[in-house]
C-alpha cells in the first residue's frame, strides 16, 4: 500500500523484482568498495576534525571571557557556533552511527560517545538509529516525518491542530535540541496516560534526559558565564546564541533530509516482507540532498548527502562524496529521481510544505494560483515495494 | 580540594572529560591507558627492530622480564599486541619493545618496516611474572628460541652485574638471525655469561637431553625459558621429572592463531550461558534464544544497537565474510545481528 492511492503515477512502477534485486546487489557492492578501503587517511580526516573542534571550542571559550568587548563577543560566539554544529553534525551524528566504530579506538566509538546536546547519546540512538533508518519515511513507523507534532505528507490525516504547525515549526526550530530530546523520549505519547507516566522504565529515561539537560545548561549558563568575572551576562548571552544558531542549522539541514517536495512516503504495510533492495529503495526516495561545496558538506556533517547517508548509514562520512556520483548514476540508470537542490531552496520547499499541510489535502488544490510548481513531483503515486516483493517471491 | 577543582573543571567540559581538551594540546595525555611516542626505532636483524618509545603520563614503569600491551593504529585501525620489554628500567624513562616480523602479522610487520619516529602509540601497564628475584640466583640457566630471547635480554641488561653465574642456550634458524647477537657475544666474550648458540637451520631444534649434556647441572639451576610451546613443554616435563619443577620459570608468546572455522561454541562470559552456533545464525539470535538479554535495533547491520565486545575467539561477518578475531584482552566491539562464531568465541554479556 502506498501513502497516496490516488495518485497517477508510480516512481518505481517501471521496475521488476528483479530491477530491484539487481540494484540491491549494486549497492552491497558500492558498500564494500567503500569498506575495503577504509583507512589510516580516513581515520586521521575524522581525528582532524575532532581537534579542530575542540581547538575552536577551547578557543571560543578562551575569547568569550572577555566578552563585554564586543569584537570578542562576536568572534568568541562565531567560533562556539561553529564548534557545536561540527560537533553535533559532522562529529556526534556521525559517530553515533558507528561510522567509525571500525578504528576500534574507544574513544571514537558509537558504544561510548556522548555528545553536547540535550538528548542523551543512548536515546538518540534508539529513536534516530534504530526507528528512523529503519523505518524511514513509513508512516506511523517513523515519527522523524513531522517529528510527531506536525503533518509534512498529504497521507497523513489533517487534523485542526495543525494549523498551527508552521508557528510549531518555528518554536521547534529554535529549541531543537529540547525538540529532539522530548522526541527521543516520545514524550506525547507517555504523558498521555497516567500508566504510561509511571512506568519505570520511561522515568529512568525522563530522568537520564533531566540529568543531561541540566550539566549541559550548567555549563553553558552558568559555569562558563562565571568563568568569565566581568564578563558573565555577555558570556551568557552568546552561550545562548551558539545555542540559538546551532539549533536553527540543524533544524534547516535536518528539514532538508526528508521534508522537500519529491520526497516519498511509505504506507505501514509497504515494509511488510521488505528485501534487502527494496529497503534500500525506499531509501532512495525518501531522502533528499543538498548542493554545495565542501564547507557545506563539512557543517552539514555530510547530510548533505542525505541519500548515500541513508543508503549506508554507517559509511565513514567524508566517504559520501565519492559515492555520490555512483549512486547518481543508479538513479539515472533505473529511472529514478535523485532530489537534490542548494540548501535555500530545499529549506524553502520544506516550509512551503509545512505551511500547505497545515490545510487540508484539497484546500489549495482550490486555489492553483497558489500550488507550488513542484507539486506535481510530490503527488506522483508513491512505491509499492511489498507488492513488488509478492509478485517476486 | 583538588577533586573539588576536577569536579568544576568536569562541569565546565561535559559531556567531556577535561582530558579529552588535554590531549588536543599534549597528545601523550588523556585517555584511560597511557599513551608513548615512538622516538627510535633501530634495525636490530633483517626481520626485526627494536622501538625505543618514551611512554607520557601515567605509565608506572616495569621490571625487567615483562610485557606490555600496545597499541597501534594499523591502517587506521587500532590494533593490540604484547611485547616483552627489552631495556631495563632506565634514568631517561624511555622504554624498548624489540619486535621480530612474522609473516602475515598486521602488527608486527608495521612495527618492524612501517613504524615511524613520532608516532604514538597506546600502552598498558607493564605485566608479567617472568621477572628476576630481588634475591638473586647463585646460578642461572636461560633458554631461549627466536623472539624468545627479548624477556631474557630485557633481564640480562638490568641483572648481569649482580649473577655471577649464568648460561644463555638461545636458538635461532642461522648465526644473523640472532637478535641482539653482537651484544650477547660481546657480553659472553667479556666473562658476563655463558653463552651457547644453536643454529637450527644446520643443527635441528634442541632436545632437552641435548640441553642436559650442554648444562650438565641444569636442573639445579635456577630457569627461566622463552620459546615455542614444544620447548616450553618438554623443559616443564624434564624439571618435573627431576623434582625440580619450582626452579623453572616460562613464558609463552600467546598463539596467535585462532581456530576459525563455521560455527562453533559461543560464550556470553557475564550471563554464564553457551550455546553451539552454526556459521549462518546471528550472535544476536543465538544469545536471544538462549535467554541471553541482548542488546538489540534494527537487526540488519546499521543502527549498531547490538554492539557488544567480543572478548576472545573469531566471529565472521554474515554480510562479506570478514573474520574478526580477539584474543584475551582485546575486546573488539562487534555489531552481534550480522556476526556469527567462525569458531569458539566468547562475548561480554
Amino acid at each position: 500500500m502506498t501513502t497516496i492511492q490516488k495518485q497517477d503515477h508510480n516512481p518505481i512502477a517501471h521496475l521488476t523484482a528483479e530491477d530491484i534485486a539487481n540494484l540491491g546487489r549494486e549497492l552491497d557492492a558500492l558498500r564494500e568498495k567503500v569498506i575495503a578501503s577504509r583507512g589510516a587517511s580516513d581515520a586521521a580526516y575524522i581525528r582532524r576534525v575532532i581537534k579542530t573542534q575542540r581547538v575552536l571550542e577551547m578557543g571560543g571559550r578562551a575569547v568569550l571571557l572577555a566578552s563585554r568587548y564586543k569584537p570578542a563577543w562576536f568572534v568568541g560566539t562565531a567560533a562556539l557556533s561553529v564548534a557545536k554544529i561540527l560537533e553535533n553534525m559532522e562529529i556526534g551524528h556521525n559517530v553515533m552511527h558507528g561510522q567509525w566504530d571500525w578504528m576500534r579506538d574507544p574513544k571514537i566509538h558509537s558504544t561510548t560517545w556522548e555528545w553536547d546536546h540535550a538528548s542523551p547519546a543512548e536515546q538518540w540512538k534508539h529513536s534516530h538509529n534504530e526507528l528512523h533508518h529503519t523505518y524511514t519515511n513509513v508512516l506511523g513507523k517513523d515519527n522523524d516525518l513531522g517529528y510527531g507534532i506536525m503533518r509534512v505528507d498529504e497521507g497523513q490525516r489533517w487534523h485542526p491542530a495543525h494549523l498551527g504547525q508552521p508557528l510549531w515549526n518555528l518554536i521547534n526550530a529554535i529549541f531543537f535540541q529540547y525538540g529532539i530530546a522530548a522526541y527521543d523520549l516520545e514524550l506525547g505519547k507517555n504523558l498521555a496516560t497516567r500508566k504510561r507516566r509511571q512506568n519505570p522504565a520511561f522515568k529512568a529515561r525522563l530522568s537520564a534526559t533531566l540529568r543531561k539537560v541540566r550539566r549541559q545548561a550548567t555549563k553553558d549558563y552558568v559555569v562558563h558565564p562565571l568563568l568569565s568575572g566581568p564578563s558573565a551576562p555577555t558570556t551568557l548571552a552568546a552561550n545562548l546564541t551558539a545555542n540559538l544558531i546551532r539549533n536553527l542549522w540543524t533544524h534547516s539541514v535536518i528539514m532538508c533530509g526528508h521534508f522537500p517536495e519529491g520526497v516519498e512516503t511509505f504506507e505501514r504495510t509497504s515494509i511488510e516482507g521488505e528485501t534487502r533492495g527494496e529497503w534500500y529503495l525506499r531509501q532512495m526516495l525518501g531522502s533528499a540532498n543538498i548542493s554545495g561545496g565542501p564547507l557545506m558538506h563539512l557543517m552539514t556533517g555530510n547530510l548533505s548527502f542525505q541519500v548515500e547517508h541513508h543508503l549506508f548509514p554507517d559509511l565513514p562520512s567524508n566517504r559520501y562524496q565519492e559515492i555520490a556520483p555512483h549512486v547518481r548514476d543508479l538513479f539515472e540508470r533505473y529511472g529514478l529521481t535523485y532530489t537534490t537542490g542548494s540548501l535555500p531552496k530545499q529549506v524553502v520547499s520544506a516550509w512551503r510544505k509545512v505551511i500547505r499541510l497545515a490545510l487540508p489535502n484539497d484546500f489549495l488544490a482550490k486555489a492553483p494560483a497558489s500550488a507550488p510548481p513542484a507539486r506535481p513531483a510530490a503527488r506522483r503515486e508513491v512505491a509499492e515495494p511489498a507488492r513488488v516483493a509478492v509478485a517476486g517471491s | 580540594m583538588r577533586s573539588r577543582a576536577r569536579r568544576f573543571v568536569e562541569l565546565a567540559t561535559t559531556p567531556l572529560v577535561p582530558s579529552d581538551f588535554w590531549e588536543v594540546l599534549d597528545p601523550l595525555r588523556g585517555g584511560a591507558n597511557p599513551r608513548g611516542r615512538i622516538v627510535a626505532v633501530r634495525p636490530e636483524t633483517r626481520d626485526a627492530a627494536t622501538l625505543v618509545i618514551r611512554p607520557g603520563r601515567g605509565w608506572a614503569g616495569h621490571t625487567a622480564g615483562q610485557y606490555v600491551r600496545l597499541g597501534v593504529d594499523v591502517d587506521g585501525v587500532r590494533q593490540w599486541r604484547s611485547y616483552s620489554l627489552t631495556s631495563p628500567p632506565r634514568p631517561d624513562g624511555t622504554i624498548t619493545v624489540t619486535v621480530k616480523a612474522v609473516p602475515d602479522g598486521v602488527v608486527s610487520s608495521f612495527l618492524v618496516r612501517r613504524a615511524a619516529v613520532g608516532t604514538l602509540v597506546h600502552l598498558d601497564q607493564a605485566q608479567g611474572d617472568f621477572t628476576l628475584p630481588l634475591v638473586r640466583p647463585a646460578k642461572a640457566l636461560f633458554v631461549t628460541a627466536g623472539s624468545g630471547i627479548t624477556p631474557v635480554v630485557g633481564m640480562l641488561r638490568d641483572g648481569a652485574g649482580g649473577l655471577d653465574d649464568v648460561v644463555l642456550v638461545h636458538s635461532a634458524p642461522r648465526r644473523e638471525d640472532v637478535i641482539f647477537g653482537a651484544e650477547l657475544r660481546g657480553l659472553a666474550e667479556r666473562g658476563g655469561l655463558r653463552l651457547v648458540e644453536r643454529h637450527t637451520a644446520t643443527e635441528g631444534r634442541i632436545t632437552p637431553e641435548q640441553l642436559a649434556e650442554l648444562v650438565p647441572d641444569m636442573t639445579s639451576r635456577q630457569t627461566w625459558a622463552c620459546g615455542p610451546n614444544d620447548l616450553l613443554d618438554a623443559l616443564r616435563e624434564t624439571y618435573d621429572a627431576a623434582g625440580r619443577g619450582d626452579r623453572l620459570r616460562t613464558e609463552r608468546f600467546r598463539p596467535a592463531v585462532v581456530a576459525v572455522g563455521e560455527g562453533g561454541t559461543v560464550t556470553f562470559a557475564d550471563s554464564a550461558v553457551t550455546a553451539d552456533a552454526d556459521g549462518a545464525t546471528s550472535l544476536l539470535d543465538t544469545g536471544e534464544a538462549n535467554g541471553v538479554l541482548m542488546p538489540s535495533g534494527c537487526r540488519m547491520g546499521i543502527c549498531f544497537g547490538c554492539v557488544i565486545p567480543l572478548r576472545e575467539g573469531s566471529v565472521r561477518d554474515l554480510r562479506n565474510g570478514a573474520v574478526t578475531t580477539a584474543v584475551a584482552g582485546d575486546d573488539i566491539p562487534v555489531q552481534t545481528c550480522v556476526s556469527a562464531a567462525a569458531g569458539p568465541c566468547r562475548l561480554g554479556i
